[in-house]
């Protein structure tokens, strides 16, 4: 709390504030050189596929943060526009299509996916909403197993390798660069546009929840009868909230096609919904700055824990466990004691913290909420 | 019916035989009302008469079964919650329904949705249209809180509110849709003495600035003092309508409180 209060004060004081930003940035812009230098160039490319998990996060944070959707298979759009890339800049069709027109594409497709997929559960609220979109998330990979007979689409269970890596104009990004003397490998360059489009997300999120659609979602969110009652069409601002969600999920998807370079169906199961479910809750739902952090977190945390088996070496001169058992085991214990110490979340919302303070300290008025099982926490 | 007042003037909502049937229940039955412009128009009944029925019936949350209902010549029947909204009709709830976990402010500036245009791209490029259209937004919304008395609690979340600020700001955000008609669902439930009377002077308040008022309320005295006219249901139909001196009279109201075979 204390730390809390300080940064309370420091974003009242402008400068301090920007001094903050300013050394967020140049942490930002050097961080593939320091992680390469400290850790070695696996963990460049950890700090990429968090900043594509960051907007993952923030896409899903629109429909379960903000409008109170509870999707369990969000990550079905990361597929769309994973396989929509992979399909349009591969030997798969021999189609080679460039990465400026597919990610805007992408996007729009995993935004038709969305309204697709939102429109048949507007109905549902709570635990039905949150099966039927599981569902909905195996469908689209079982679809993507299985479209390579009569006429192979998707190459089945093999998945599409060979994906065309992203080239902006005559740049490659697939080649080590050199400008001022100082290398920039393939890895370097993708966490560069990575950041780029991370930032663009983050804004984009931030000026929807300051604004009339994301007011309208959050009063979704807290009663939907309220919310019709003055005059918002539900259905509508749902399906806008889906369609947003969907198209960074979309985004995220067409740059990890052109990162890795190849994608199947195995990367897109149930699990990775949850986990992106998880650092939506576990970062402080319906607020970026936590959303951010609890991705990072979530792919950051269960890397480092992979240095168990040295850590064991150094303390007990031979490895007891297995670290890939330890993993998920000590990955689990923390997820639940966060979830136990902080309910909501690492770092929920100033109006969340007051609404916990709240009911802790001098008992507030009842309020009748009759609709409490719709949140998934209130 | 038993009293020979005499509407004049179009009238602003108009109910004709409305029923609803809730699996064998007659919640409504051929019930009518028509509230002029400018009244403020009680319902009274004993409890599941089916005062919040017609409500949610006139606000789109139910359809009718049969019957029709037009507003200032418009036909309402059939439509969504957010189109009679649209429409002109804005309504409280009678277990306080505020989006919890939003300040007060915000519940008033949600209010002003229906009244406003912005869309996706609006927000993320936040040109001028629509940085005048939120300035906008935000400056009604806090007129409207020092309007209902509550303009220093305008940072504070709606859950952490004291009762009666929690009714009044459902007054505000009502008012915030820029309604002709406001419905309100028992807005003196759970209130004190005081906080009913600052309340009664809020809706004259509100009425004398040209508003027009439909209330539920079981507060007799509230009724009778603040209402024009009022109709009483039981069982789900209309047993009298009129001045509420004349109701009050009324030998079937008297039966359907103090139980039938008193007379």
């Amino acid at each position: 709390m204390r730390l809390l209060d300080r940064w309370k004060r420091l974003r009242r004081d402008p400068r301090l504030a920007w001094t903050a930003y300013i050394a967020l940035a140049v942490l930002l812009l050097a961080l593939p050189f320091l992680a390469d230098w400290a850790f070695g160039r696996a963990w460049v490319r950890i700090a990429a596929f968090a900043l594509l998990y960051v907007m993952l996060a923030l896409g899903l944070n629109i429909v379960v943060g903000y409008a109170g959707l509870l999707d369990l298979g969000y990550v079905a759009f990361f597929a769309v526009g994973a396989y929509f890339y992979a399909l349009l800049a591969s030997p798969q069709f021999d189609i080679h299509l460039p990465f400026w027109l597919l990610l805007p594409l992408g996007a729009g497709v995993a935004c038709a996916f969305g309204v697709l997929l939102g429109a048949p559960t507007l109905r549902l609220r709570g635990d039905y909403l949150a099966i039927v979109t599981l569902g909905f998330g195996e469908i689209i990979r079982i679809f993507l197993t299985n479209l390579n007979a009569p006429v192979n689409i998707t190459n089945g269970p093999q998945g599409i390798n060979l994906i065309d890596p992203v080239r902006l104009g005559g740049f490659s990004l697939a080649q080590t660069h050199t400008v001022l003397g100082a290398g920039f490998p393939a890895v370097y360059n993708y966490y560069y546009l990575f950041l780029a489009l991370t930032l663009a997300v983050v804004f984009v999120s931030m000026r929807l929840e300051d604004s009339r659609i994301g007011r309208a979602w959050v009063a979704i969110r807290e009663d939907e009868v309220a919310a019709a009652a003055m005059g918002i069409n539900t259905r509508n601002v749902k399906l806008l909230a889906f369609a947003m969600g969907a198209s960074f999920g979309g985004v995220s998807g067409g740059l990890f096609a052109g990162f890795q370079g190849f994608v199947s169906p195995e990367s897109f199961t149930l699990i990775e919904s949850i986990m992106i479910l998880c650092m939506v809750v576990l970062g402080g739902m319906g607020h970026i700055p936590g959303v951010v952090l609890g991705a990072v977190l979530l792919v950051v945390l269960p890397e480092a824990l992979r240095y168990l088996g040295p850590l064991q070496e150094a303390l007990f001169g031979r490895v007891l466990r297995d670290p890939a058992d330890l993993r998920l085991l000590v990955f689990g214990l923390a997820l639940i004691l966060v979830m136990l110490l902080r309910p909501s979340g690492l770092w929920p919302s100033p109006t969340r913290r007051r609404e916990l303070s709240a009911d802790t300290g001098s008992a507030p008025p009842e309020m009748d909420t009759p609709d409490d099982d719709d949140r998934i926490r209130s | 019916m038993t009293t020979g007042y005499a509407p004049s003037g179009a009238p602003l909502l108009e109910a004709v035989a409305i029923s609803k049937r809730f699996g064998g229940l007659s919640a409504l039955t051929d019930v009518s009302v028509a509230v002029k412009r400018g009244e403020i128009f009680g319902l009274i009944g004993p409890n599941g008469a089916g005062k919040t029925t017609l409500f949610n019936v006139l606000t789109g949350i139910y359809p009718p079964d049969a019957g029709e209902f037009a507003f200032d010549g418009e036909r309402l029947t059939g439509l969504k919650p957010h189109q009679v909204a649209a429409s002109g009709i804005a309504r409280t709830f009678q277990n306080i329904r505020l989006f919890a976990n939003m300040t007060a402010l915000e519940n008033v500036m949600v209010g002003r949705h229906v009244r406003t245009r912005a869309g996706v791209l609006g927000a993320i490029l936040r040109n001028p249209a629509t940085r005048s259209e939120e300035a906008a937004i935000a400056k009604r919304a806090r007129e409207l809180l020092d309007y209902v008395g509550i303009g220093r609690r305008a940072a504070e979340l709606a859950r952490a509110l004291a009762y009666g600020d929690q009714r009044r700001l459902e007054v505000a955000r009502a008012l915030a849709t820029e309604p002709r008609l406001l419905a309100l669902d028992e807005p003196a439930a759970g209130m004190n003495a005081t906080e009913t009377a600052d309340l009664r002077t809020l809706l004259e308040r509100i009425r004398a600035d040209g508003m027009t008022l439909l209330l539920i309320e079981h507060d007799v005295r509230l009724v009778m003092g603040l209402c024009d006219r009022v109709a009483v249901l039981d069982y789900g139909r209309k047993i009298a309508e009129g001045v509420p001196a004349a109701v009050r009279r009324d030998p079937a109201v008297i039966d359907a409180y103090l139980g039938g075979n008193l007379a």
